[in-house]
């Protein structure tokens, strides 16, 4: 379960050493782009070979507006208490 | 905006090949994702790890600055808890899941697809996408009603790329830092509490 974290810090690790070397970099972040775009693609197949998940997607689009809806209220509505009652900032410098 | 419709457009192509079955056989035989979801990651550490820009805003760390990832983390499971309560036949640990990918919806999706099931990861895919362009389309809304941190807790991981345009935009240019900061730190979060959570269920 952990194997992903420490594949990131280890990922993290090598950009910071590797970190002058700009042409790495950003190759490194255009694989990213084409390697989400291709994972996604297969997500894709993977949903539209499986009938059962095609019948239910509407109603997994609703459930993905209501978790995107409260997720969302529920961070500014805490951003707002803390900002404005404990931690009061006028410029944005903390 | 742009990014997240090419994304949902490459996801859509491969929906209508795997319901036209135009695919051969062994695309679908063999399971990559979870080797393809390393490399994934480790890339994705090296673009956060090599961004000079990344270290910077991390070296403002103090505890107040630290307050509004915190924020975004409690308030976003918070508010998810509370639409639970009014939803049947789910589990609170998938939509907790599905809330911890802040927005970043290709990352959050591949590894919840790979570690519960390829329909959550769709949840996932669609929620952070929609949590990416609400933010876009209601930041100046939220800086209204709510203050000026709103569309930086509302953005979540996406802080950091996609959201910061519009974040300068409404909050102002003084509020960069601190979005940078939170991108940063939520986007880092991502993995770690999406494994957590899924263990959990």
């Amino acid at each position: 379960m952990f194997t992903v974290v420490i594949i990131m810090a280890a990922g993290m690790l090598a950009g910071y050493l590797l970190r002058k070397h700009k042409k790495l970099i950003s190759l490194s972040e255009r694989l990213v782009m084409w390697a989400i775009y291709l994972l996604l693609f297969l997500l894709g197949v993977t949903i539209g070979v499986n009938d059962q998940i095609l019948e239910r997607f509407a109603e997994m689009g609703w459930l993905a507006f209501i978790i995107a809806v409260g997720g969302i209220g529920g961070s500014i509505l805490i951003g707002w208490l803390v900002f404005t009652f404990f931690l009061k900032s006028k410029t944005g410098q903390l | 905006m742009r990014n997240s419709l090419i994304i949902l457009l490459f996801f859509a192509v491969g929906v209508l090949s795997g319901v036209y079955e135009i695919l051969p056989g062994w695309l679908l035989a063999n399971d990559y994702s979870t080797r393809a979801l390393y490399i994934l990651m480790f890339l994705v550490g090296v673009g956060i790890g090599g961004d000079e820009r990344s270290l910077k805003a991390l070296a403002k760390f103090n505890l107040k600055i630290f307050m509004v990832p915190v924020t975004t983390i409690l308030g976003t499971f918070l508010g998810i808890t509370v639409v639970y309560v009014f939803l049947s036949h789910v589990s609170l640990t998938d939509l907790l899941a599905v809330g911890a990918g802040f927005g970043y919806y290709s990352l959050s999706s591949i590894i919840i697809s790979d570690l519960h099931s390829a329909e959550l990861g769709v949840v996932a895919l669609l929620a952070n996408v929609m949590r990416e362009i609400i933010t876009l389309v209601m930041a100046p809304v939220f800086v209204r009603y709510f203050g000026k941190f709103a569309p930086i807790n509302s953005g979540g991981a996406t802080s950091m790329d996609t959201t910061l345009p519009v974040i300068s935009a409404t909050s102002g240019k003084e509020y960069v830092i601190t979005a940078l900061f939170h991108g940063i730190i939520l986007t880092i979060s991502v993995p770690f509490l999406v494994a957590i959570i899924l263990s959990l269920g």
